[in-house]
């Protein structure tokens, strides 16, 4: 029924205006159903606007981000960047995002560090090992986070004092004033042996491309390991004792009350990253065994059948076919880790949430502040989503 | 070379090979024993270590939480082992973690509410009762629920006359009036939990099909509203509701802050709700879309009967997971200032006479959470197994 008049309907289009009602008309429906919606929330935008406006003249608060350019007047208790209490608001939560972003690119590392590890136990063919992975990842991810930094907290402040403090390794010290680590001293000189030892990275991954190349062509594998070890170990050791550099890691030691040299971890922030790390890795570590799971048993019993090692087999034909399902949940997971570390502010810790809510009880400025506050984690994940997109790609198996 | 140059013992073996030992029995229970946890030298080694680990670490836990432990008494009886939990307060302040600051004297209203809601919970767990009769009984079911936590005053009704009988007048006994400021205690965390999904299941339904709707504003809001509410914490959602709202009602009404919280986690469980049901959307075959419009359905008859049993069916694993997690993240009304199961506690620890058992405490608090956490995610597994064998791998 192809004529000129109908051969649209045989597309799903009507002609509009078509035989029929004009409310049956599925194009009307859409438009009037649309402009319904439009016209409710313009309402309610407008009402809720309009209320906002009316009930910030009357307490006295100008609209507008000019608060951020407004002394502060309050303390933050740990900063990355010089802060004090004159530095204006704008400052403040540019240093509450600067320890938001710290805690949770820390937490990001050790966690998909732990949860791989602990993955690979769970698959282990040891009942007893595998059993107790099992145990600690159902206790950890049936119990609420904020309950678990609140227990790392309380435990923090339950040991005894820097005089008293516990040395579970040698040079950290855990005592109810934080961690103590050693850090490496910021001397200028330590630069070149820092400039060395990337230089010797470069040449490494420069090497090893080169053994690739050589092993595509002729099919011997060169060794890495000598080179690795001459250019990043040996070469910058080497470099630290020609311009006598000074020794790079300051160990901490007890000196009157306190600890003196080394880096000082907060007990707020020693509870957030020890419960963040250890509630994402059990999460990691379901992924993990999930993904390597998902790879079938041919491709293991295939590489065993060609000769290749445990090792060679696991780095080169079960995980990349293993990334590939574990990357998605793993995106999921980071963004829950840097959306969890908002918990910071129920323990004291002054990440951005803790920063914002000050500056709000401060100000008085709401819809700012809150718009600050979405518009910034929106942004993470935004970039924590792109990052990992780009990651998920590259390591996509090219099929036919 | 001639056949018979080649000797027969170069060829053929003269003396027979001596046997293999036999593998390790697995028939005795030592043979069992040791061939699960010793089999290999590597594997022997890892079993050896675990229980190296498990003795050192269970043993001081055990004796901690039950052989030096208190277990009645006062605080002072409890500082005096202070190498022991001191369950003791645990014990004594029970009644006030569980139910927060509710009067004592009515503190069988919100234990029947909970009652009634975990029974209700655990009738709609049971896919014989998924009928449409569910929803009714639900909805009677928060009503009963709220007039048990809230009061209601007593009511006198009229004498009248009914098919010749006199029905004399009677006034039913009233239920004391509480504020929702003193409803506390694990009654809210259930009942925020409860309402917060059964509220957000269908705005996160609406939601789903909003976002994969043709009309193209219906689309982008829904698509924006999803894309904000999950990219931001829960916490700043609960943020945003307890300070917002306030700001953009007229002057002088108030909200419930109760009611705040309460439309703060609707509001963030309805956009990973919605995100749930439209991957279960997009794994309907498009001939079942086919199939309605070719019979004639509405869109709204096609999705309420054709799709969404089947989407949603598809997906129930998933939505239990979420309910755990929400579970879990009620937890959160602790920083607006609500006082749940995880704030009763906190409460009760600052209590004078009991000072510096904020382990015992939180311990208790994760051993309930565990238990309701881990019910749920075994009834999942249950629940997967029934509706849909053939995809357990």
């Amino acid at each position: 029924m192809t004529d000129a008049v109908h051969q649209d309907e045989d597309r799903g289009l009507r002609p509009f205006p078509a035989g029929g009602a004009i409310w049956n008309n599925p194009q009307v429906r859409g438009w009037v159903i649309q402009a319904l919606v439009l016209a409710i929330v313009a309402a309610a935008l407008g009402y809720f606007i309009h209320n906002a406006v009316v009930n910030m003249a009357r307490v006295g608060v100008t609209s507008g981000f000019d608060f951020l350019f407004r002394p502060a007047n309050f303390a933050i208790g740990e900063t990355m960047i010089p802060y004090n209490s004159a530095d204006t608001y704008g400052r403040a939560i540019l240093v509450g995002l600067i320890n938001t972003i710290k805690v949770a690119f820390i937490g990001c590392v050790l966690a998909t560090f732990l949860g791989t590890v602990l993955g690979v136990m769970r698959l282990s063919s040891n009942m007893l090992l595998s059993g107790l992975v099992q145990a600690y990842i159902e206790i950890i991810r049936n119990i609420p986070l904020l309950l678990q930094l609140f227990v790392w907290y309380s435990l923090i402040q339950l040991q005894p004092g820097p005089r008293a403090a516990l040395n579970p390794v040698a040079g950290v010290y855990l005592s109810n004033r934080g961690l103590v680590v050693p850090s490496i001293t910021g001397d200028t000189a330590q630069w070149i042996v820092v400039a060395v030892a990337a230089a010797g990275l470069v040449l490494t991954l420069l090497i090893g491309h080169l053994n690739k190349h050589h092993r595509e062509r002729t099919g011997v594998q060169r060794a890495l390991w000598p080179w690795a070890l001459v250019l990043v170990l040996a070469a910058p050791a080497a470099a630290a004792l020609i311009f006598q550099v000074p020794f790079m890691i300051e160990v901490p030691h007890l000196q009157g009350f306190n600890f003196r040299g080394g880096s000082t971890l907060s007990p707020e922030f020693t509870a957030l990253l020890f419960g963040l790390t250890l509630y994402s890795a059990a999460f990691i570590a379901e992924i993990v065994r999930g993904g390597i799971q998902s790879v079938s048993k041919g491709q293991r019993e295939a590489a065993r059948s060609l000769g290749l090692s445990p090792a060679r087999t696991m780095r080169l034909i079960i995980l990349p076919q293993a990334l590939r399902v574990i990357v998605p949940p793993l995106t999921s997971n980071y963004l829950g880790l840097t959306k969890n570390s908002s918990l910071a502010v129920a323990i004291g810790y002054p990440d951005l949430v803790n920063v914002v809510n000050t500056t709000m009880n401060q100000t008085g400025q709401a819809v700012e502040t809150v718009a600050i506050l979405m518009g910034t984690y929106l942004a993470l994940s935004l970039a924590i989503s792109a990052f990992m997109n780009w990651y998920n790609a590259r390591i996509a198996i090219r099929e036919r | 070379m001639a056949a018979q140059d080649i000797a027969v013992e170069n060829v053929v073996l003269q003396t027979p090979i001596p046997a293999m030992r036999a593998p390790a029995s697995g028939v005795s229970v030592i043979g069992r024993i040791r061939q699960i946890f010793f089999p290999t030298l590597g594997n022997s080694i890892i079993t050896l270590l675990c229980l190296a680990a498990l003795f050192l670490g269970l043993r001081p836990l055990l004796g901690w939480a039950f052989i030096e432990a208190t277990w009645s008494g006062n605080g002072a009886a409890c500082q005096a082992h202070p190498g022991g939990a001191c369950w003791a307060f645990i014990a004594t302040k029970l009644r006030f973690i569980t139910f927060g600051f509710y009067p004592p004297e009515d503190q069988w209203r919100p234990a029947a509410m909970m009652g009634l809601c975990l029974g209700m919970i655990a009738v709609s767990a049971m896919p014989i009762f998924w009928r449409r009769g569910l929803l009714y009984a639900w909805g009677a079911v928060f009503v009963a629920m709220f007039v048990l936590m809230y009061g209601m005053p007593s009511i006198t009704t009229p004498a009248f006359r009914i098919l010749g009988f006199d029905v004399p007048a009677f006034t039913t006994p009233g239920l004391t009036i509480h504020g929702t400021r003193q409803w506390g205690g694990l009654p809210l965390t259930i009942m925020l939990s409860t309402i917060g999904l059964v509220g957000a299941f269908p705005v996160g339904i609406l939601l789903a099909l909003g976002r994969r709707s043709e009309l193209p504003i219906v689309r982008v809001l829904s698509v924006a509203y999803i894309e904000l509410i999950r990219g931001v914490p829960l916490v700043t959602v609960l943020f945003m509701s307890s300070i917002l709202f306030p700001l953009l009602l007229p002057e002088g009404a108030t909200v419930d802050k109760l009611l705040r919280a309460q439309v703060a986690l609707i509001m963030f469980a309805a956009a990973y709700i919605a995100e749930i049901v439209r991957g279960g959307l997009q794994a309907m075959p498009r001939g079942q879309f086919e199939a309605a419009k070719a019979l004639g359905l509405s869109y709204s008859l096609t999705m309420r009967k054709i799709i969404l049993p089947q989407a949603l069916k598809i997906v129930i694993p998933a939505l239990v997971n979420t309910a755990i997690g929400f579970f879990k993240d009620t937890t959160l009304v602790i920083i607006i200032g609500l006082f749940d199961f995880l704030n009763a506690i906190k409460a009760a620890l600052t209590d004078p006479g009991w000072l510096g058992f904020h382990i015992e405490g939180y311990v208790f608090a994760a051993a309930v959470y565990f238990c309701f956490c881990f019910t749920i995610s075994r009834y999942s597994l249950w629940l997967e197994k029934k509706l849909a064998p053939e995809r357990i791998r």
